[in-house]
């Protein structure tokens, strides 16, 4: 952490967005996270894709659990709503928040312990619910708050800074979300920010459940050589298999793509996505086929990265369930609840 | 581009804007953080070092290190630096102590210095500690040259003159007022000197030799009439005053004839604002005292009727201004005449050297200067010097500084036979300022107050008297705020490649945008490149080697760092860290020292 708060002090020429603010209206209070921590870069790719996607600070809801990483909602946008909520349970209250009010944007953050471990359940069912939010997963394969120990998602054969290696299999969020059905995922690195921007956006755009997993590696504890979750060893193993650029609704697909690499993925808003291969076997669109990928370059030691998959076509939570249009919140009580009467008469029908 | 050399005492020396724009490179930083801490004889001594005068240059130096300053490019105004030197002076204690000693054993060498202003004394007082014989020839009763002539008491007291001359004179100068030289021949052949020293300005205003210019005794010539004021020969002047020019003498003449009974004065100015020689704040002084400022009026001629000034007459200008700035020569659309009782010219000064002969070795250049080395400051007869407005046509008291430092170099290696251009290059210290872990040894944290302002002697009292210095220097109060405006330039980021990791920590947390890791390009590339373009063109890119993980380059671009130290302290590996540059800039008592360790050495 630092002392001082970032002073107030700005760029004479920074850019404004549509709502005239500039990127430093979006941040929030110091961070008081180790210094060099890759939360940090993710906090502030965040800022940079609210930032560039104009988003009203007051349609944006920050969700936590506990961790390091669930400390993060509290450095960016300041006028935003926010819960921090209990360990591993972020999932639920979202859904929850996300039930009463379908207006929000809401933005999870968590982390490997709090997703994988405590939380994995709530992770299985909001993906299986197709929540609309984007979920971060900041993962660092090891337990900062509590000083190192492995986290569920520790690759076998990676180094504690003491002690021996870890013998365990990890949890990858990625299969298992492309195995639940997730419709928007994603990995990224907290040290790439020119992948990880546009793969916000598109995840804050997407209706429908969107996971990011981002190498995040913590300076602390496992930054050593033998991690696998290090800034070093990811960027050896870093494999960009696709880029995707975000390209909002106003604006026109400006870049030149040559016919067969490039694929816009229409959003629901009207904004695209451009895939752009980087790797030719790669199928961003195919359940199975991006989940084999995974598995044969993850047993070679590569960590893959870029939007991995996509599904604009799968309805939300609220589609599913047929749910109004209108936010429950918004509806008044009456309406809302129409009482004991109009519920027994409902209940008759069951009978 | 490749990785910056920061070993070289000038990079980091170029990122303290307000010390590289002085002339005398007096360390503004460090003396500020001295006022900061109440230590204002340390900060009056170190100001001292460089430009000799702090008291008179607190308040009439013409201040080069504010439009340098970073302060004005992040926000409006620059640190009120001048204002802060005064502070040095006003709250010192009495540091006759601290100053230099004549050195107890002479050396032999006689020099002369002609003229008793600000340059010549600046090379007694670097010349009188190594046991030289100093005599200094000036043609008035009095010391200080056009500071204590052409500078109004109002706004620079002889009592702060007296003062720091004296400091300079009392280390044993032998002081020859009332001795007009008027022949250097004469002094070269017979005066017994090793070295002549000539640092007798500028002294020749400009005439404007328009019709009726010679019918009248009322018009003036502004340096000639203010030297008149200051020696109590002129101490009245007419009601309605017309002063010709805009700069800074044009200031002192129109404050200076409120105060011998002017009750309309106008400052005539032939082209529109923005184009005025006067520093800013000295426009801003005069207005205050509603004086006013006529623009884009040329003077064309002088009214005389029955012998006596009644008025002058003007052609009403108008320009055309290109699109980068520069403005035509105009055209006269109208033509006015303005009534007055007293006209005074203040269009510029010159050079003028009667007194040396032209057979004598002095080679002078179409303008009549003679022709001088800009680093020796030797003219083109060996041995003879000079300095001040005299070398290079009028600049200001810090200038004249400057160049008596560098010719009390150049005297006292000429008086031992030694290559004058074999000088001490400038030196650099570098020590980081890390206390602990978030624990800075300045004040590193972004204090957002704005420029303090000087206050003033009110407006219906000041007339009083014409020595009543109108600047009141700074409170106490005002003092603590202003130092907390200073960024702390010299306390510099330095970058150590091989420790990053790239985490993009400093990046983030950079407040003004400064830092990018990007792949190495050429530097017009570059600057467009980067978190925020670097479009400033006078500040330097900060350029590291190849980072390990990535081979790419971490760049600083220095145009708006406020030195928050921000970097330092989330950087987990170090790479970062605040260090001071202390730019160490020669002296002749330096060049005399490694003339005493070479002697050493050589057994």
């Amino acid at each position: 952490m630092s002392y001082i708060a970032k002073p107030k002090v700005t760029h004479p020429k920074l850019k404004k967005n549509e709502l005239g603010l500039t990127v430093r209206d979006y941040e929030g209070t110091v961070s008081t996270l180790c210094a060099g921590c890759g939360h940090d870069s993710i906090t502030a790719a965040i800022i940079q894709a609210v930032f560039e996607l104009g988003m009203e600070p007051h349609k944006l809801a920050k969700m936590s659990g506990i961790g390091c990483s669930s400390k993060t909602p509290a450095y960016f946008v300041s006028q935003s709503h926010g819960f921090n909520s209990v360990h591993g349970r972020m999932a639920s209250v979202t859904t929850g928040a996300n039930a009463a009010n379908r207006d929000l944007t809401y933005i999870g953050v968590s982390g490997d312990g709090d997703s994988l471990s405590i939380g994995m359940g709530q992770f299985a069912h909001v993906i299986r619910r197709n929540l609309n939010m984007c979920y971060i997963i900041e993962n660092n394969g090891v337990y900062g708050l509590t000083k190192g120990q492995y986290s569920a998602s520790a690759d076998v054969g990676s180094k504690a800074k003491k002690g021996p290696a870890n013998r365990q299999m990890p949890i990858d969020p990625i299969s298992t979300a492309i195995g639940l059905g997730a419709t928007y995922i994603a990995r990224s690195f907290s040290g790439d920010k020119q992948q990880l921007v546009p793969l916000i956006k598109g995840a804050l755009t997407h209706r429908g459940f969107a996971l990011l997993d981002v190498i995040s590696p913590c300076v602390t504890f496992n930054d050593h050589e033998g991690s696998t979750k290090s800034y070093a060893h990811t960027r050896k193993h870093f494999h960009h298999v696709i880029d995707a650029d975000f390209i909002h609704p106003k604006e026109e697909i400006v870049a030149a793509y040559n016919e067969g690499e490039a694929m816009p993925v229409e959003l629901h808003d009207g904004s695209k996505i451009v895939f752009r291969k980087l790797n030719e076997d790669y199928d961003p669109t195919s359940r199975s086929a991006a989940f084999a990928f995974l598995r044969d370059s993850e047993n070679a030691g590569e960590i893959i990265t870029g939007l991995l998959y996509i599904d604009e076509e799968m309805g939300d939570m609220h589609h599913l369930s047929g749910s109004v249009d209108e936010p429950l919140s918004k509806i008044p009580y009456e309406t809302l609840n129409p009482g004991a009467a109009t519920l027994s008469k409902l209940m008759d029908r069951y009978r | 581009m490749k990785p910056t050399d920061t070993t070289h005492p000038d990079y980091f020396h170029k990122v303290v804007d307000c010390q590289w724009a002085c002339p005398a490179h007096t360390d503004v930083p460090n003396y500020i953080r001295l006022i900061a801490q109440g230590r204002f004889s340390d900060a009056y001594m170190l100001n001292r070092e460089s430009n000799v005068f702090p008291g008179i240059l607190g308040r009439v130096c013409d201040r080069p290190c504010e439009p340098a300053c970073r302060r004005g490019r992040v926000e409006a105004k620059p640190v009120a630096i001048c204002r802060l030197k005064r502070v040095a002076s006003d709250y010192r204690d009495d540091i006759t102590a601290r100053l230099p000693k004549a050195a107890a054993r002479k050396n032999g060498k006689k020099i002369a210095l002609i003229g008793a202003g600000c340059a010549s004394l600046t090379v007694a007082n670097d010349l009188l500690p190594l046991g030289y014989d100093v005599t200094i020839f000036e043609q008035l009763d009095a010391t200080g040259g056009l500071m204590r002539t052409n500078i109004p008491q109002f706004r620079l007291p002889p009592k702060i003159l007296d003062e720091e001359i004296g400091y300079i004179l009392d280390m044993g100068a032998r002081l020859e007022l009332g001795h007009r030289i008027d022949s250097l021949r004469e002094m070269l052949e017979s005066g017994g000197f090793d070295a002549i020293f000539v640092g007798t300005g500028a002294p020749r205003g400009k005439e404007l030799n328009l019709p009726g210019r010679n019918e009248t005794q009322n018009i003036h010539i502004g340096i000639d009439w203010l030297e008149s004021v200051a020696f109590e020969h002129t101490e009245s002047i007419g009601e309605k005053v017309l002063i010709i020019g805009v700069g800074n003498t044009a200031m002192d003449c129109c404050r200076t004839s409120l105060r011998l009974g002017a009750n309309n004065v106008k400052v005539m100015a032939r082209k529109p604002r923005g184009f005025f020689k006067a520093s800013d704040w000295e426009l801003e002084d005069a207005e205050e005292e509603n004086v006013e400022i006529v623009v884009n009026h040329s003077p064309k001629e002088f009214v005389i009727e029955n012998g006596r000034l009644t008025g002058m007459k003007f052609d009403v200008m108008e320009y055309n201004i290109d699109a980068n700035g520069r403005i035509d020569r105009g055209t006269a659309v109208d033509e006015v005449t303005l009534p007055c009782d007293d006209v005074i010219l203040a269009i510029g000064q010159e050079n003028a050297f009667p007194w040396i002969e032209r057979d004598i070795g002095i080679e002078f250049d179409e303008w009549d200067c003679p022709v001088v080395d800009e680093t020796t400051m030797m003219c083109t007869r060996d041995g003879v010097f000079f300095g001040g407005d005299s070398a290079f046509g009028p600049k200001n008291i810090i200038w004249a500084v400057a160049h008596g430092h560098e010719a009390a170099i150049s005297i006292h290696k000429y008086c031992h036979g030694e290559d004058l251009y074999d000088r001490l290059p400038h030196g650099m210290n570098l020590s980081t300022q890390k206390m602990g872990i978030h624990e800075w040894s300045f004040s590193n944290d972004y204090d957002p107050a704005e420029r303090r302002l000087m206050p003033h002697v009110d407006l219906k009292e000041r007339f009083k008297k014409l020595d009543i210095e109108v600047e009141l220097g700074f409170t106490a109060e005002q003092t603590l705020q202003e130092v907390e405006r200073c960024l702390n330039c010299d306390v510099q980021t330095v970058f150590t490649s091989n420790l990053c990791i790239e985490c993009d920590a400093c990046i983030d947390v950079c407040p003004v945008n400064c830092l990018t890791i990007t792949e190495n390009g050429d530097e017009q590339d570059l600057r467009q490149r980067l978190s925020a373009p670097a479009e400033n063109l006078e500040q330097d890119l900060y350029v590291s080697e190849g980072l390990p993980q990535t081979g790419r380059v971490m760049v600083k671009d220095e145009d708006l760092c406020v030195h928050c130290s921000l970097c330092a302290e989330r950087c987990p590996t170090g790479a970062w860290d605040m260090q001071k540059s202390t730019l160490l800039i020669p002296y002749a008592r330096d060049e005399a020292n490694r003339d005493r360790r070479r002697k050493a050495a050589a057994g």
